[in-house]
């Protein structure tokens, strides 16, 4: 069935901005090489995710193959592996890229180049792709095709004369495409003789065949029945299923070099299969692993909590089954005095964490209450010592602390002209560094390095408040340095909440102790006791706020038949308070926690 | 035996008033002598369940005791006089309504043995009396207190403050006046918005506004002032008085001690012959409970002892309710819980410093100062154990 010789296969990928028709495209494709037929098709057949489908993000890769009949009269195997597209996925993009021999570089011919196409197009230059530019959306009044075309050509590099010019929406020139597949892109290459070496490209959980792995054959044979090595892990399972996605699930009797398909080995959790790890006989193993696998390193960490405590059980079951999906979170088991018991939960980045959020609320019905997202720092010890710190509560005291680094991203925003000030500012307030700008057209190109922490905090919606909404912003992780870094603590009548200890910058830390404490002040209702909120670094009180005593608080009438009614009313409100957190002698209601973590996300 | 305070319930009023939670009912024609038969038959019962202790109160309560037919009110007065030991200095007090009709009683009530009336003026201003759905003008209720004056030895009478849109200049007048009015003994309650009540559904609808935190409290202690310029105390959250001149069947609820409640929805707190102090709630509704009464001999829904924790809470909450605050001697030997163990020390020593409570272990004394019992709830919440 997987005969096809090497010259008849072709395995890409597309890159794209969210919207700029990614998803659309693929859907064209696989209608009009009949993959599937009508009646199946689904708008945005990849995306299987309602989440994926709902934010048109692609999260997990996925692949289908087709078959195309071209005009030179032979039928071709088109591969094509749709990528997450987001930094967050970085590696997993990388992994995609390496399994393809070529791109479709989609642009919207109305909005132009967006950050997040550099990075992915970067990306893919660096895995030497064959690049094919193709204008979607040429239907549209606002499309400026010459003028895109020289966007590509000044910020990318990439020579546009050939570009495809297409409607995905409307079907115009898909057959284009196609073409461009077959006749620009190299057939992938590899020895069917050759000890087995199949790409590890992705995997999921399927509830009825376990782990499924995406896989791409470099050299040799991948059959049923074979005894396989994963040569990183180390581990030897026995192919059960080896297929294609035809879309669906279609089985094979093997899958021979340059191609892409499935297999199935009783592999419990995607845990046991690291992206990037590669598969070989393990009879006849290959002498050398394919180039490049690391594990995933979450970079951006926060505690997760149930509103409600009895959904504490809930939350780890949860948690336990996305992570048989998704390997790169991680969650261990914590307490906090303030909002109980939780998870903290480590993310590769902010769309992970937001994802994973919101799967936790969507899928498994919880209502959530998150902390402050902090990222990992490395604190050097007096004594020598490195410890990696990912949540604020755990920092230890000042003194043996000799300095501290925290992790910097370099970003790159691309923003219409007249909002160009307005992000240069914001940069500059989170402390960025300017490393390039220029210009591509009428936009500008503004390259920073930036402190991960100011951008885990609020830097999206206030980059998207300060554009209108007009900027695009991407990012990679661009290594540690050393931080002027505090732990600000806030104090309710004196007593520290940890839930609300947060690192910051030592300059940027009064006004963000200010902003909490008027926070709580408006949240914390009124007690019998004066209230004091304060925000300390270390010893040292940087803001304060005081709640008053309540002013009045008294049942006006209350006589012989109002007594049961009256004790009841107290008992009520004594079991309320063992739902609150007590701060020497006042009790605030965790409610109140939740509303002033919540404001702040 | 200790002595014991009697409440008689009538539950009957002309209508119903748009903040009364109350167990009041509107009937066309009110069924009098079946509902004095019962009321008497339910009070000889429970006389010969308790014996003949000294009784040193009666209050005819309601629902509007002034609809009552004077002959029930002095049937029922000369059988607890009878069935109980009436102590020579006994207070007898009757609720009503200044409408002429009832006003025009007061002589027969006073000769059936009452000798304390309570008026429920509520207020001095016809556009409010009329919001707060009274059946009577400010004309009618000076009339009333006039003649109750004239009548009864003894008088008292309600009025609802921070009524929606009541400003604090128009409350001090209005207050002013009333107290030029008073004879002994004044209750004074803030508006609340008491749930199932007209008022809770406007308030809701956002159609009524009432003065909150600061407003309220300011209210409050103008109100607590203004009388004390007349001479009479706040001995209690909402009730002011001449030295002497305390309400003292109230003073039985306040200070936890035995009472007796008879007709329908009356409660009790009656030490019983097991030794517990026992809660006792009639039948709620008018008519069925006087079937049960009529078949059984009384409307009794519940009458079960009360676990000490629970005594405790109760006396606490009402005992901290008075100026005079909680003997801890008394509570304890009521209770059976000593006060340090129905209470945090933690807090009541927070509560000391913060000026909202007295504590005096020497004259074993705790009571709440004025600023205490401005934040009552908030603060039982904070040291009831």
């Amino acid at each position: 069935m997987t005969d096809t010789p090497l010259a008849q296969i072709r395995n890409f990928s597309i890159i794209a901005h969210i919207d700029h028709g990614k998803s659309t495209l693929a859907d064209r494709l696989i209608q009009t090489t009949g993959a599937l037929s009508d009646r199946e098709m689904t708008n945005q057949v990849l995306d299987n995710m309602e989440l994926e489908r709902e934010r048109g993000i692609t999260i997990k890769a996925q692949t289908v193959r087709l078959s195309y009949r071209a005009k030179d009269g032979l039928t071709y195997v088109l591969n094509l592996m749709d990528t997450p597209g987001h930094v967050d996925f970085a590696y997993e993009v990388s992994r995609s890229l390496a399994a393809c021999e070529g791109s479709l570089l989609v642009v919207d011919a109305s909005q132009g180049v967006e950050a997040q196409t550099l990075a992915n197009v970067y990306q893919a230059i660096d895995a030497n792709h064959e690049i094919v530019p193709v204008l979607n959306k040429i239907d549209l009044p606002a499309a400026d095709v010459p003028k895109v075309k020289q966007q590509i050509e000044d910020v990318i590099g990439l020579d546009t004369s050939d570009a495809v010019e297409i409607s995905a929406k409307t079907g115009l020139n898909i057959e284009g495409v196609l073409e461009a597949l077959v006749t620009r892109l190299p057939p992938p290459t590899g020895d069917a003789d050759a000890p087995l070496k199949a790409l590890l490209v992705d995997s999921w959980y399927d509830p009825y065949l376990g782990v499924i792995i995406l896989v791409r054959v470099k050299d040799g044979r991948l059959r049923r029945g074979q005894k396989i090595r994963m040569m990183a892990q180390g581990s030897v399972h026995t192919v059960e299923q080896v297929g294609v996605f035809a879309p669906k699930l279609t089985p094979v009797d093997d899958l021979g070099p340059g191609e892409m398909g499935y297999i199935t080995a009783a592999i419990k959790t995607v845990a046991d299969c690291n992206v990037g790890d590669t598969l070989t006989e393990d009879r006849h193993p290959a002498s050398e692993p394919l180039p490049g696998f690391k594990p995933s390193v979450p970079v951006v960490w926060c505690g997760l909590y149930p509103v409600d405590a009895d959904d504490f059980e809930k939350l780890r079951d949860s948690l336990g089954k996305l992570r048989l999906n998704d390997a790169s979170f991680h969650y261990e088991a914590e307490t906090s005095a303030a909002l109980g018991f939780g998870f903290r939960c480590g993310f590769l980045g902010l769309l992970h964490l937001e994802i994973i959020q919101e799967r936790l609320s969507r899928e498994f019905d919880l209502d959530l209450i998150a902390t402050a997202p902090s990222v990992v720092y490395r604190l050097h010890k007096t004594n020598g010592e490195m410890m990696e710190l990912h949540n604020p509560a755990d920092m230890p005291d000042g003194s043996v602390i000799d300095r501290i680094e925290e992790p910097w991203i370099k970003a790159t925003i691309l923003v219409p002209d007249d909002y160009l000030g307005s992000v240069l500012t914001l940069c500059s307030e989170r402390r960025g560094q300017q490393v390039d700008l220029t210009y591509v057209g009428n936009r500008a190109m503004a390259v920073y390095r930036l402190p991960l922490n100011e951008v885990v905090f609020d830097f999206y919606d206030r980059l998207k408040s300060v554009s209108r909404g007009y900027a695009s912003f991407d990012y990679t992780m661009d290594g540690y340095a050393d931080g002027d870094l505090v732990r600000i603590s806030i104090l309710v009548n004196h007593e520290p909440v940890d839930a609300l200890s947060f690192i910051a910058h030592r300059a940027a830390a009064d006004n963000r102790g200010r902003a909490i404490c008027a926070k709580l002040k408006d949240l914390i209702p009124r007690q019998l006791f004066k209230i004091a909120i304060q925000a300390a670094i270390g010893g040292r009180v940087i803001a304060r706020e005081t709640i008053g005593a309540l002013s009045k608080d008294v049942t006006a009438k209350c006589y012989g038949g109002d007594i049961s009614r009256k004790r009841k009313l107290l008992e009520k409100q004594k079991e309320g308070k063992k739902r609150m957190r007590q701060f020497g002698r006042v009790e605030i209601p965790q409610s109140a926690f939740l509303a002033a973590l919540k404001m702040d996300a | 035996m200790d002595p014991i305070a009697l409440y008689i319930h009538w539950p009957f009023c002309l209508a119903k008033c748009p903040y009364c939670d109350f167990n009041s009912h509107v009937r066309d024609a009110i069924p009098q002598a079946r509902f004095a038969r019962a009321l008497r038959r339910e009070l000889a019962w429970e006389a010969a369940r308790i014996g003949r202790r000294r009784l040193t109160s009666i209050f005819f309560g309601g629902g509007t005791p002034s609809l009552m037919a004077p002959e029930t009110v002095a049937a029922l007065i000369d059988d607890a006089t009878t069935l109980f030991a009436a102590d020579p200095a006994m207070e007898v007090t009757l609720e009503a309504n200044p409408t002429s009709v009832e006003r025009g009683r007061f002589a027969a009530y006073r000769a059936a043995g009452v000798n304390r009336v309570s008026i429920g003026v509520q207020s001095l201003d016809d556009a409010d009396l009329r919001r707060l759905g009274r059946q009577h003008d400010a004309a009618a209720a000076i009339a009333a207190l006039e003649a109750g004056r004239a009548i009864f030895p003894r008088l008292s009478f309600d009025l609802i403050y921070a009524r929606p849109g009541q400003t604090p200049s128009a409350w001090a007048a209005e207050l002013d006046r009333a107290l030029a009015l008073a004879a002994d003994h004044l209750s004074l309650y803030q508006l609340t918005i008491e749930p199932g009540t007209a008022f809770e559904a406007e308030a809701r609808g956002g159609r009524l506004v009432l003065p909150a935190g600061d407003a309220a409290a300011a209210l409050y202690t103008a109100t607590g002032e203004a009388a004390a310029r007349h001479g009479l105390a706040a001995y209690e959250v909402s009730n002011y008085a001449r030295p002497g001149s305390e309400s003292r069947h109230n003073l039985t609820y306040w200070r936890y001690g035995d009472y007796l409640g008879i007709g329908p929805g009356a409660h009790g707190r009656m030490r019983r012959d097991d030794g517990a102090i026992h809660a006792v709630r009639r039948h709620r509704a008018p008519e069925p409970w006087a079937t049960l009464v009529e078949t059984q001999g009384h409307g009794t829904r519940e009458d079960a002892p009360l676990p000490p924790d629970d005594a405790a809470r109760e006396a606490l909450l009402m005992g901290l309710r008075l100026a005079e605050g909680i003997d801890t001697a008394a509570f304890a030997a009521r209770t059976g819980v000593a006060f340090a163990d129905a209470t945090d020390p933690a807090m009541l020593r927070a509560a000391a410093e913060e000026g909202y409570l007295d504590c005096d272990p020497a004259a074993g004394r705790v009571r709440a100062t004025d600023e205490g019992r401005l934040r009552l709830d908030a603060l039982l919440a904070a040291i009831a154990r």
